[in-house]
């Protein structure tokens, strides 16, 4: 049986303690960065089949902004930071006072695709550093990269290890925000997810391989 | 641009379709997945898969879902259009998609899947000795794509490069 057919609840609670742990430190250098408050929302695990997924950001047509990274390693999987396009907007104004941006409207201001990148990097860095100290792994990061495109086009790409194995991915995600209102607002969705092999070394890691 | 009452039918991904003229077949946010439509043109019937992967030998699983790979889903595409009435010498295929997303330069085979899905998908055509009349592959672009049997059009519409038709 699959570990996908067998995670109990006590196990899908551990993961959303990873996901609090990972995105909790996220939230922090995400503050210091814009300078005002930020929230993480309480993560969710979800286990969904590739469609169900893209419909988590809009549908697969959906145009993001997505920071991709690898994560090799003792648990390997990949790793999303999803911003939509007003998300977008949003964050390189509050990074370079640049009002104009929008990912809808290429070619894109270098300036602006730096800032989005340079984010990303801050966010899954921290988010990953957490994440290592708590499991007590070690986990390498790819380069982040970002991308600009459809949401079906990106995403699909994380899923590509586990669909020789998998018709359904678990996804850690988690939901960072300052509160404010929709022009303002500073927002991302961080997913996680952990190739197959992954979680009983996670499971077994944390103390709850048989629970 | 559609004047005629047509519905579009919808492919997922790692799934596949079949539509009669008028209607029309489409899927969307392909990536380093390819879209393979094969289709006869003068009786207008035409199937569509969203290949996700080249070879269903690299399955790690028994039940593995067969319109997921390359080798296993054109098979299924190519038998159900004869049954529908296609004839076999007349069937031609398009087929769009293949990017690479991420510009890594990594060993990892995982990311050249792109390039890996339209050699495998190329290659079970010409098994089947389907030509291939029209493509659009590779790049880094995300492509949305809708086929019409009616006129035997493939639209292909991406955010960066814009829309256009094979």
């Amino acid at each position: 049986m699959s570990i996908f057919d067998s995670l109990t609840e006590y196990q899908l609670d551990v993961l959303k303690e990873v996901g609090n742990i990972g995105s909790g430190n996220a939230a922090t250098s995400l503050s210091m960065l814009v300078g005002s408050k930020i929230d993480m929302r309480i993560p969710t695990v979800r286990l969904v089949d590739y469609n169900e997924m893209m419909d988590l950001v809009g549908g697969p047509e959906t145009l993001i902004a997505a920071i991709f990274l690898r994560i090799e390693g003792e648990t390997p999987g990949n790793m999303f930071f999803v911003l939509s396009s007003q998300e977008a907007s949003n964050f390189v104004e509050q990074m370079t006072g640049q009002t104009d941006f929008s990912i809808e409207h290429p070619p894109h201001d270098e300036m602006a695709l730096s800032a989005l990148q340079e984010a990303g990097n801050i966010l899954a860095g921290s988010y990953l550093t957490a994440l290592s100290d708590f499991l007590k792994l070690s986990l390498q990061p790819s380069v982040p990269i970002l991308t600009i495109d459809m949401a079906g086009a990106i995403l699909t790409e994380g899923l590509m290890e586990l669909s020789q194995i998998s018709d359904y991915a678990i996804i850690i995600e988690t939901i960072i925000d300052n509160h404010a209102d929709q022009t303002e607002q500073i927002k991302g969705h961080f997913f996680l997810l952990p190739d197959p092999e992954s979680f009983p070394k996670i499971f077994s890691k944390l103390g709850v391989a048989d629970q | 641009m559609k004047l005629v009452d047509s519905k579009a039918i919808k492919v997922g991904i790692a799934d596949l379709n079949f539509v009669k003229a008028p209607d029309v077949i489409r899927t969307s946010g392909l990536g380093s997945c390819v879209g393979v439509v094969i289709f006869d043109p003068t009786i207008k019937i035409a199937g569509m898969a969203h290949v996700m992967l080249p070879d269903s030998n690299s399955s790690k699983k028994e039940d593995f879902n067969p319109y997921k790979y390359a080798d296993t889903a054109i098979p299924i595409l190519v038998e159900t259009l004869l049954k529908d009435g296609a004839r076999k010498f007349a069937l031609k295929a398009k087929i769009a998609g293949g990017a690479q997303m991420f510009a890594f330069s990594v060993k990892n085979d995982m990311l050249r899947i792109g390039e890996r899905n339209v050699t495998a998908v190329k290659q079970m055509l010409e098994d089947y000795r389907i030509p291939i009349i029209a493509e659009d592959v590779h790049g880094n672009s995300g492509r949305t794509i809708e086929f019409s049997p009616e006129t035997s059009m493939l639209h292909i519409r991406t955010i960066s490069q814009g829309s256009k038709e094979i």
